[in-house]
Protein backbone atom coordinates (compact mmCIF):
# COMPACT_ATOMS: atom_id res chain seq x y z
CA UNK A 1 0.00 0.00 0.00
CA UNK A 2 1.11 3.35 -0.91
CA UNK A 3 1.08 6.26 1.23
CA UNK A 4 2.59 8.79 -0.68
CA UNK A 5 -0.08 9.40 -3.06
CA UNK A 6 -2.97 12.52 -1.85
CA UNK A 7 -6.10 10.31 -1.32
CA UNK A 8 -8.65 11.83 -3.93
CA UNK A 9 -11.30 13.92 -2.18
CA UNK A 10 -14.91 15.37 -3.42
CA UNK A 11 -14.24 18.64 -4.03
CA UNK A 12 -16.11 21.07 -1.46
CA UNK A 13 -15.09 24.48 -0.48
CA UNK A 14 -13.99 24.42 3.19
CA UNK A 15 -14.82 27.03 5.86
CA UNK A 16 -12.64 29.89 5.29
CA UNK A 17 -9.93 29.00 8.14
CA UNK A 18 -9.59 26.03 7.04
CA UNK A 19 -11.12 23.64 8.95
CA UNK A 20 -12.94 20.37 7.81
CA UNK A 21 -15.06 20.56 10.99
CA UNK A 22 -16.28 23.73 12.81
CA UNK A 23 -19.18 23.50 15.70
CA UNK A 24 -19.98 25.94 17.62
CA UNK A 25 -22.32 25.80 20.31
CA UNK A 26 -24.12 23.05 18.23
CA UNK A 27 -27.41 21.55 19.50
CA UNK A 28 -28.87 18.78 17.95
CA UNK A 29 -31.88 16.84 19.35
CA UNK A 30 -33.20 13.14 19.32
CA UNK A 31 -37.13 13.49 19.87
CA UNK A 32 -37.06 15.97 22.54
CA UNK A 33 -33.61 14.93 24.14
CA UNK A 34 -30.78 17.09 23.59
CA UNK A 35 -28.30 14.56 22.44
CA UNK A 36 -25.59 17.25 21.56
CA UNK A 37 -26.30 20.30 23.88
CA UNK A 38 -24.13 22.85 22.70
CA UNK A 39 -20.72 21.05 21.63
CA UNK A 40 -18.13 23.26 20.08
CA UNK A 41 -15.06 21.72 18.28
CA UNK A 42 -12.86 22.24 15.12
CA UNK A 43 -11.31 19.39 13.55
CA UNK A 44 -8.22 19.96 10.59
CA UNK A 45 -7.47 18.91 7.59
CA UNK A 46 -5.11 15.31 8.49
CA UNK A 47 -5.97 14.81 12.15
CA UNK A 48 -7.42 11.48 13.62
CA UNK A 49 -9.73 12.80 16.12
CA UNK A 50 -10.41 10.48 19.08
CA UNK A 51 -14.03 10.95 21.03
CA UNK A 52 -14.30 9.28 24.19
CA UNK A 53 -16.68 9.42 26.64
CA UNK A 54 -19.57 7.13 28.30
CA UNK A 55 -22.55 5.43 27.06
CA UNK A 56 -25.13 7.84 26.05
CA UNK A 57 -22.35 11.26 26.13
CA UNK A 58 -23.06 12.09 22.38
CA UNK A 59 -20.41 10.70 20.85
CA UNK A 60 -22.54 9.08 17.86
CA UNK A 61 -24.67 11.86 17.62
CA UNK A 62 -21.65 14.01 17.08
CA UNK A 63 -20.80 11.38 14.06
CA UNK A 64 -24.26 11.82 12.96
CA UNK A 65 -24.86 15.34 13.04
CA UNK A 66 -21.10 15.49 11.04
CA UNK A 67 -22.44 13.28 8.70
CA UNK A 68 -25.81 15.04 7.70
CA UNK A 69 -27.78 12.70 9.99
CA UNK A 70 -28.59 14.35 12.70
CA UNK A 71 -30.34 17.94 12.20
CA UNK A 72 -28.61 20.78 13.82
CA UNK A 73 -30.91 22.49 16.26
CA UNK A 74 -28.89 25.53 16.69
CA UNK A 75 -25.31 26.95 16.91
CA UNK A 76 -23.69 26.69 13.74
CA UNK A 77 -21.88 23.80 12.09
CA UNK A 78 -19.75 23.17 9.18
CA UNK A 79 -18.48 20.49 7.85
CA UNK A 80 -16.18 20.06 4.91
CA UNK A 81 -17.27 23.80 3.97
CA UNK A 82 -20.94 23.00 3.63
CA UNK A 83 -23.31 24.26 6.35
CA UNK A 84 -25.30 22.29 8.01
CA UNK A 85 -28.02 24.82 9.33
CA UNK A 86 -29.13 24.90 5.87
CA UNK A 87 -27.89 22.36 3.35
CA UNK A 88 -27.25 19.10 5.61
CA UNK A 89 -27.61 16.95 2.61
CA UNK A 90 -25.20 18.51 0.67
CA UNK A 91 -22.76 17.54 3.37
CA UNK A 92 -23.13 13.31 2.73
CA UNK A 93 -21.29 13.19 -0.78
CA UNK A 94 -18.17 14.45 1.28
CA UNK A 95 -18.63 12.08 4.57
CA UNK A 96 -18.01 8.40 5.33
CA UNK A 97 -19.58 6.79 8.31
CA UNK A 98 -18.85 3.57 9.42
CA UNK A 99 -20.87 1.77 12.44
CA UNK A 100 -21.22 -1.45 13.91
CA UNK A 101 -21.96 -2.33 10.40
CA UNK A 102 -19.59 -2.09 7.36
CA UNK A 103 -22.90 -1.70 4.11
CA UNK A 104 -21.08 -4.56 2.20
CA UNK A 105 -22.87 -7.30 0.00
CA UNK A 106 -21.23 -10.36 1.14
CA UNK A 107 -21.85 -12.41 -1.88
CA UNK A 108 -20.00 -10.01 -3.35
CA UNK A 109 -16.47 -9.82 -4.23
CA UNK A 110 -14.26 -7.54 -2.04
CA UNK A 111 -13.81 -5.56 -5.72
CA UNK A 112 -17.32 -5.84 -6.71
CA UNK A 113 -18.07 -3.78 -3.17
CA UNK A 114 -15.78 -1.42 -3.90
CA UNK A 115 -15.78 -1.15 -7.29
CA UNK A 116 -20.16 -0.68 -6.42
CA UNK A 117 -19.39 2.43 -3.93
CA UNK A 118 -16.94 3.65 -6.96
CA UNK A 119 -19.37 3.64 -9.62
CA UNK A 120 -22.04 6.11 -7.56
CA UNK A 121 -19.52 8.35 -7.31
CA UNK A 122 -18.36 8.05 -11.03
CA UNK A 123 -14.71 6.67 -10.03
CA UNK A 124 -12.70 5.13 -12.83
CA UNK A 125 -11.40 1.79 -12.54
CA UNK A 126 -7.88 2.91 -12.07
CA UNK A 127 -9.46 4.84 -8.99
CA UNK A 128 -11.24 1.98 -7.51
CA UNK A 129 -8.00 -0.20 -8.13
CA UNK A 130 -6.08 2.54 -6.27
CA UNK A 131 -8.48 2.68 -3.60
CA UNK A 132 -8.04 -1.54 -3.01
CA UNK A 133 -4.11 -1.18 -3.14
CA UNK A 134 -4.35 1.91 0.10
CA UNK A 135 -6.39 -0.85 1.91
CA UNK A 136 -4.28 -3.67 1.01
CA UNK A 137 -7.26 -5.56 -0.65
CA UNK A 138 -4.88 -5.95 -4.09
CA UNK A 139 -4.27 -9.20 -5.35
CA UNK A 140 -6.01 -12.48 -4.16
CA UNK A 141 -8.07 -10.65 -1.75
CA UNK A 142 -9.42 -8.61 -4.03
CA UNK A 143 -11.86 -11.67 -5.56
CA UNK A 144 -12.57 -13.15 -2.55
CA UNK A 145 -16.75 -13.18 -1.24
CA UNK A 146 -16.88 -10.63 1.03
CA UNK A 147 -18.59 -13.52 3.49
CA UNK A 148 -15.14 -14.99 3.26
CA UNK A 149 -13.22 -12.41 4.95
CA UNK A 150 -12.13 -11.96 8.23
CA UNK A 151 -13.99 -8.92 10.51
CA UNK A 152 -11.09 -6.59 9.56
CA UNK A 153 -10.95 -6.95 6.36
CA UNK A 154 -14.38 -6.67 5.90
CA UNK A 155 -13.39 -3.47 7.74
CA UNK A 156 -11.10 -2.27 5.73
CA UNK A 157 -13.17 -2.94 2.19
CA UNK A 158 -16.29 -0.80 3.86
CA UNK A 159 -13.04 1.88 4.29
CA UNK A 160 -12.02 1.28 0.57
CA UNK A 161 -15.41 1.74 -0.16
CA UNK A 162 -14.98 5.54 1.24
CA UNK A 163 -11.40 5.85 -0.51
CA UNK A 164 -13.50 5.31 -3.82
CA UNK A 165 -16.35 7.40 -3.25
CA UNK A 166 -13.58 9.88 -2.30
CA UNK A 167 -15.10 10.73 1.14
CA UNK A 168 -12.90 13.57 2.76
CA UNK A 169 -14.10 13.45 6.20
CA UNK A 170 -13.85 9.68 7.95
CA UNK A 171 -16.77 8.90 10.92
CA UNK A 172 -15.85 5.76 12.40
CA UNK A 173 -18.12 4.21 15.14
CA UNK A 174 -15.94 1.74 17.48
CA UNK A 175 -14.01 0.93 14.29
CA UNK A 176 -11.76 -1.69 16.34
CA UNK A 177 -14.78 -3.85 17.97
CA UNK A 178 -14.80 -7.32 16.88
CA UNK A 179 -11.53 -6.82 15.53
CA UNK A 180 -8.58 -9.63 16.94
CA UNK A 181 -5.01 -7.83 17.50
CA UNK A 182 -3.77 -8.77 13.81
CA UNK A 183 -7.21 -7.09 12.40
CA UNK A 184 -6.92 -3.79 14.86
CA UNK A 185 -3.04 -3.54 13.76
CA UNK A 186 -4.04 -3.65 10.05
CA UNK A 187 -6.68 -1.22 10.74
CA UNK A 188 -4.25 1.33 12.30
CA UNK A 189 -1.87 0.93 9.79
CA UNK A 190 -4.45 1.60 6.62
CA UNK A 191 -6.45 4.78 8.92
CA UNK A 192 -2.64 6.42 9.36
CA UNK A 193 -1.45 6.51 5.69
CA UNK A 194 -5.24 7.59 4.91
CA UNK A 195 -4.43 10.61 7.36
CA UNK A 196 -0.86 11.18 6.14
CA UNK A 197 -2.71 11.08 2.60
CA UNK A 198 -5.31 13.85 3.36
CA UNK A 199 -8.26 12.13 4.96
CA UNK A 200 -9.72 13.95 8.16
CA UNK A 201 -10.87 10.91 10.56
CA UNK A 202 -13.25 11.47 13.75
CA UNK A 203 -12.75 7.91 16.14
CA UNK A 204 -15.34 7.50 18.60
CA UNK A 205 -14.15 4.71 20.35
CA UNK A 206 -14.32 2.96 24.46
CA UNK A 207 -11.50 1.14 23.58
CA UNK A 208 -8.99 4.03 24.47
CA UNK A 209 -5.75 2.40 24.92
CA UNK A 210 -6.40 1.38 21.32
CA UNK A 211 -8.05 4.13 20.15
CA UNK A 212 -5.60 6.58 21.85
CA UNK A 213 -2.96 5.23 20.35
CA UNK A 214 -3.77 5.85 17.16
CA UNK A 215 -5.10 9.62 17.64
CA UNK A 216 -3.22 12.64 16.50
CA UNK A 217 -5.84 14.51 19.30
CA UNK A 218 -8.31 13.43 21.78
CA UNK A 219 -11.55 15.00 23.10
CA UNK A 220 -14.08 14.05 25.58
CA UNK A 221 -17.60 13.48 25.20
CA UNK A 222 -19.84 14.63 28.43
CA UNK A 223 -23.09 15.19 28.15
CA UNK A 224 -23.93 16.18 25.10
CA UNK A 225 -20.83 19.02 25.12
CA UNK A 226 -17.19 18.60 24.02
CA UNK A 227 -14.26 18.89 26.64
CA UNK A 228 -10.97 20.09 25.48
CA UNK A 229 -13.06 20.70 22.21
CA UNK A 230 -10.86 23.76 19.89
CA UNK A 231 -7.08 24.03 19.80
CA UNK B 1 -34.32 12.30 -13.26
CA UNK B 2 -30.87 13.60 -14.77
CA UNK B 3 -28.02 11.24 -16.13
CA UNK B 4 -26.68 10.82 -12.79
CA UNK B 5 -29.85 9.63 -11.27
CA UNK B 6 -29.69 6.70 -14.18
CA UNK B 7 -26.48 5.82 -14.17
CA UNK B 8 -27.00 4.94 -10.14
CA UNK B 9 -29.90 3.45 -10.61
CA UNK B 10 -27.93 1.16 -13.45
CA UNK B 11 -25.21 0.39 -10.85
CA UNK B 12 -27.72 -0.62 -8.24
CA UNK B 13 -29.82 -3.02 -10.19
CA UNK B 14 -26.69 -4.56 -11.57
CA UNK B 15 -25.33 -4.98 -8.52
CA UNK B 16 -28.56 -6.86 -7.52
CA UNK B 17 -28.67 -8.83 -10.51
CA UNK B 18 -25.30 -9.73 -10.05
CA UNK B 19 -26.03 -10.86 -5.85
CA UNK B 20 -28.87 -13.02 -7.47
CA UNK B 21 -26.40 -14.82 -9.55
CA UNK B 22 -23.99 -15.73 -7.13
CA UNK B 23 -26.66 -16.20 -4.41
CA UNK B 24 -29.20 -18.41 -6.78
CA UNK B 25 -31.64 -17.56 -4.51
CA UNK B 26 -34.26 -17.05 -7.46
CA UNK B 27 -33.30 -19.87 -9.93
CA UNK B 28 -32.95 -22.56 -7.04
CA UNK B 29 -35.80 -21.69 -4.23
CA UNK B 30 -38.40 -18.78 -5.78
CA UNK B 31 -39.33 -20.25 -9.03
CA UNK B 32 -39.57 -23.74 -7.80
CA UNK B 33 -41.60 -22.36 -5.47
CA UNK B 34 -43.93 -20.84 -7.24
CA UNK B 35 -43.73 -23.69 -9.76
CA UNK B 36 -44.58 -26.47 -6.91
CA UNK B 37 -47.61 -23.50 -6.40
CA UNK B 38 -49.23 -24.66 -9.48
CA UNK B 39 -48.06 -27.98 -9.36
CA UNK B 40 -50.31 -28.29 -5.56
CA UNK B 41 -53.11 -26.12 -7.14
CA UNK B 42 -53.58 -29.36 -10.39
CA UNK B 43 -53.57 -31.85 -7.29
CA UNK B 44 -55.93 -30.12 -5.28
CA UNK B 45 -58.25 -29.12 -8.20
CA UNK B 46 -58.04 -32.82 -9.86
CA UNK B 47 -59.52 -32.12 -12.66
CA UNK B 48 -58.81 -31.13 -15.99
CA UNK B 49 -61.61 -28.74 -17.28
CA UNK B 50 -61.34 -26.63 -13.96
CA UNK B 51 -57.40 -26.33 -14.31
CA UNK B 52 -57.81 -24.78 -17.82
CA UNK B 53 -60.65 -22.53 -16.78
CA UNK B 54 -58.57 -21.13 -13.39
CA UNK B 55 -54.96 -21.72 -14.83
CA UNK B 56 -54.49 -17.75 -15.82
CA UNK B 57 -55.55 -16.69 -12.36
CA UNK B 58 -53.53 -19.58 -10.58
CA UNK B 59 -50.42 -18.41 -12.91
CA UNK B 60 -50.76 -14.77 -11.39
CA UNK B 61 -51.76 -16.00 -7.95
CA UNK B 62 -48.03 -17.92 -8.37
CA UNK B 63 -46.69 -14.93 -9.57
CA UNK B 64 -47.94 -12.48 -6.71
CA UNK B 65 -47.17 -15.03 -3.26
CA UNK B 66 -43.36 -14.98 -5.24
CA UNK B 67 -43.04 -11.42 -5.47
CA UNK B 68 -43.07 -11.51 -1.77
CA UNK B 69 -39.88 -13.85 -1.22
CA UNK B 70 -37.84 -11.65 -4.13
CA UNK B 71 -38.88 -8.55 -2.31
CA UNK B 72 -38.10 -9.69 0.85
CA UNK B 73 -34.86 -11.08 -0.18
CA UNK B 74 -34.30 -7.36 -2.17
CA UNK B 75 -33.87 -5.86 0.46
CA UNK B 76 -32.28 -8.91 3.11
CA UNK B 77 -29.11 -8.16 1.00
CA UNK B 78 -29.87 -4.64 1.88
CA UNK B 79 -30.34 -4.46 5.27
CA UNK B 80 -27.66 -7.54 6.21
CA UNK B 81 -24.68 -5.35 6.69
CA UNK B 82 -26.35 -1.79 6.61
CA UNK B 83 -25.66 -0.77 2.89
CA UNK B 84 -28.94 0.62 2.43
CA UNK B 85 -28.16 3.06 5.56
CA UNK B 86 -24.81 3.16 4.18
CA UNK B 87 -26.53 4.29 0.77
CA UNK B 88 -28.45 6.74 2.41
CA UNK B 89 -25.79 8.44 4.35
CA UNK B 90 -23.76 8.24 1.56
CA UNK B 91 -26.11 10.89 -0.12
CA UNK B 92 -27.12 8.23 -2.84
CA UNK B 93 -30.36 9.69 -4.31
CA UNK B 94 -33.29 7.26 -2.97
CA UNK B 95 -34.65 7.57 -6.37
CA UNK B 96 -31.84 6.09 -8.19
CA UNK B 97 -31.79 3.51 -5.32
CA UNK B 98 -36.02 2.90 -6.09
CA UNK B 99 -35.41 2.84 -9.85
CA UNK B 100 -32.50 0.33 -9.91
CA UNK B 101 -34.03 -1.77 -6.98
CA UNK B 102 -37.19 -1.84 -9.41
CA UNK B 103 -35.92 -2.83 -12.32
CA UNK B 104 -33.47 -6.07 -10.72
CA UNK B 105 -36.81 -7.13 -9.14
CA UNK B 106 -38.86 -6.97 -12.51
CA UNK B 107 -35.85 -8.78 -14.65
CA UNK B 108 -36.25 -11.24 -11.99
CA UNK B 109 -40.08 -11.51 -11.98
CA UNK B 110 -40.02 -11.50 -15.59
CA UNK B 111 -37.27 -15.11 -15.24
CA UNK B 112 -40.32 -16.25 -12.72
CA UNK B 113 -43.43 -15.23 -15.44
CA UNK B 114 -41.71 -17.26 -18.12
CA UNK B 115 -41.61 -20.08 -16.05
CA UNK B 116 -45.07 -19.95 -14.82
CA UNK B 117 -46.43 -19.55 -18.08
CA UNK B 118 -44.61 -22.56 -19.26
CA UNK B 119 -46.01 -24.34 -16.20
CA UNK B 120 -49.55 -23.78 -16.99
CA UNK B 121 -48.74 -24.81 -20.97
CA UNK B 122 -47.69 -28.21 -19.39
CA UNK B 123 -50.00 -28.96 -16.47
CA UNK B 124 -52.34 -27.16 -17.14
CA UNK B 125 -52.81 -27.61 -20.74
CA UNK B 126 -53.07 -23.74 -21.72
CA UNK B 127 -53.40 -23.36 -25.25
CA UNK B 128 -51.89 -19.75 -26.36
CA UNK B 129 -52.34 -18.86 -30.11
CA UNK B 130 -50.08 -15.54 -32.25
CA UNK B 131 -52.23 -13.15 -31.35
CA UNK B 132 -53.01 -14.63 -27.47
CA UNK B 133 -48.68 -14.60 -27.49
CA UNK B 134 -48.85 -11.06 -28.33
CA UNK B 135 -51.44 -10.03 -25.67
CA UNK B 136 -49.83 -12.40 -23.30
CA UNK B 137 -46.52 -11.04 -23.77
CA UNK B 138 -47.88 -7.12 -23.27
CA UNK B 139 -49.58 -8.14 -20.11
CA UNK B 140 -46.60 -9.57 -18.30
CA UNK B 141 -44.57 -6.97 -19.45
CA UNK B 142 -46.66 -4.23 -18.13
CA UNK B 143 -48.22 -6.53 -14.74
CA UNK B 144 -44.41 -7.09 -13.99
CA UNK B 145 -43.76 -3.26 -14.34
CA UNK B 146 -46.53 -2.66 -12.04
CA UNK B 147 -45.82 -5.46 -9.59
CA UNK B 148 -42.44 -4.59 -9.16
CA UNK B 149 -43.04 -0.43 -8.36
CA UNK B 150 -45.30 -1.36 -5.90
CA UNK B 151 -43.24 -4.35 -4.10
CA UNK B 152 -39.94 -2.06 -4.35
CA UNK B 153 -41.68 0.86 -2.61
CA UNK B 154 -43.61 -1.40 0.08
CA UNK B 155 -40.37 -3.57 0.42
CA UNK B 156 -37.89 -0.24 1.53
CA UNK B 157 -41.48 0.70 3.53
CA UNK B 158 -40.98 -2.75 5.47
CA UNK B 159 -37.53 -3.17 5.41
CA UNK B 160 -36.70 -1.36 8.44
CA UNK B 161 -39.50 -2.54 10.91
CA UNK B 162 -39.85 -5.63 13.29
CA UNK B 163 -41.82 -8.16 11.53
CA UNK B 164 -40.98 -7.23 8.48
CA UNK B 165 -41.50 -10.79 7.06
CA UNK B 166 -45.57 -10.57 8.10
CA UNK B 167 -45.97 -7.04 7.87
CA UNK B 168 -44.84 -6.93 3.95
CA UNK B 169 -47.72 -9.60 2.42
CA UNK B 170 -50.02 -7.79 4.98
CA UNK B 171 -49.13 -3.98 2.99
CA UNK B 172 -48.86 -5.33 -0.54
CA UNK B 173 -51.37 -8.28 -1.23
CA UNK B 174 -54.73 -5.87 -0.41
CA UNK B 175 -52.65 -3.28 -3.09
CA UNK B 176 -51.98 -5.44 -5.96
CA UNK B 177 -55.30 -6.67 -6.49
CA UNK B 178 -55.97 -4.57 -9.47
CA UNK B 179 -53.12 -6.21 -10.78
CA UNK B 180 -54.28 -10.02 -9.97
CA UNK B 181 -57.79 -9.18 -11.46
CA UNK B 182 -56.46 -7.29 -14.23
CA UNK B 183 -53.73 -9.69 -15.59
CA UNK B 184 -56.08 -12.78 -14.85
CA UNK B 185 -58.48 -11.53 -17.06
CA UNK B 186 -56.13 -10.77 -20.00
CA UNK B 187 -53.72 -13.86 -19.38
CA UNK B 188 -57.60 -14.98 -19.78
CA UNK B 189 -58.06 -13.72 -23.16
CA UNK B 190 -54.58 -14.62 -24.36
CA UNK B 191 -55.49 -18.69 -23.21
CA UNK B 192 -59.02 -18.37 -24.88
CA UNK B 193 -60.39 -19.59 -21.90
CA UNK B 194 -63.59 -20.27 -21.71
CA UNK B 195 -63.75 -19.29 -25.33
CA UNK B 196 -63.01 -15.43 -24.60
CA UNK B 197 -61.73 -13.45 -27.66
CA UNK B 198 -58.40 -12.17 -27.43
CA UNK B 199 -59.82 -8.69 -28.45
CA UNK B 200 -60.97 -8.84 -24.58
CA UNK B 201 -58.47 -8.82 -23.01
CA UNK B 202 -56.88 -5.81 -24.35
CA UNK B 203 -58.81 -3.22 -21.95
CA UNK B 204 -57.57 -4.76 -19.42
CA UNK B 205 -54.10 -3.68 -20.06
CA UNK B 206 -55.09 0.00 -19.32
CA UNK B 207 -56.00 -1.28 -16.25
CA UNK B 208 -52.75 -2.58 -15.96
CA UNK B 209 -50.48 0.37 -17.29
CA UNK B 210 -52.45 2.96 -14.96
CA UNK B 211 -51.40 0.66 -11.76
CA UNK B 212 -47.62 0.28 -13.14
CA UNK B 213 -47.75 4.64 -14.31
CA UNK B 214 -49.21 5.38 -11.08
CA UNK B 215 -46.92 3.18 -8.80
CA UNK B 216 -43.62 3.77 -10.88
CA UNK B 217 -44.42 7.51 -9.90
CA UNK B 218 -45.45 7.45 -5.91
CA UNK B 219 -42.47 5.02 -5.78
CA UNK B 220 -39.59 7.02 -7.17
CA UNK B 221 -41.02 10.26 -5.28
CA UNK B 222 -42.36 8.40 -1.95
CA UNK B 223 -39.33 6.19 -1.30
CA UNK B 224 -36.53 8.70 0.20
CA UNK B 225 -38.83 9.71 2.59
CA UNK B 226 -40.41 6.11 3.64
CA UNK B 227 -37.04 4.56 4.01
CA UNK B 228 -35.31 7.56 5.85
CA UNK B 229 -38.58 7.19 8.42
Amino acid sequence: MSGAQPIATSAAPHAANGSVVELIDAVALIGSFPALAGATLRVERGEILLLRGPNGAGKTSLLRLCAGLLPLERGSASVCGVDLATERERVRAHVGIIGHTNGLYHDLTVAENVGFWGRLSSASSAEVSEAMARMGLDGRLAGVRVSKLSAGQRRRTALAGLVARRAELWLLDEPHAGLDADGRDELDRVLRAAAESGATIIVASHELERAGGLATRQVEVVAGQVRGGPR
Amino acid sequence: MNAGTLSVARAIARRDLLVEWRSRVVTNQVIPFAVLVMVMFAFALDSDAVLERVAPGLVWLATIFSVLFLTARSFAVETADGALDAMRSAGVNPMAIYLGKAVAVAVQLLVLDIALVVAAVVLYRADVSLGGGVLLVTTILVATTGLASVATLYGGLAAGTKGRETLLPLLLLPVVAPVLIGATRATESAFGTNGIEVSEGWPWLGLLAVFAVLFSVVGAVAFGPLVDE
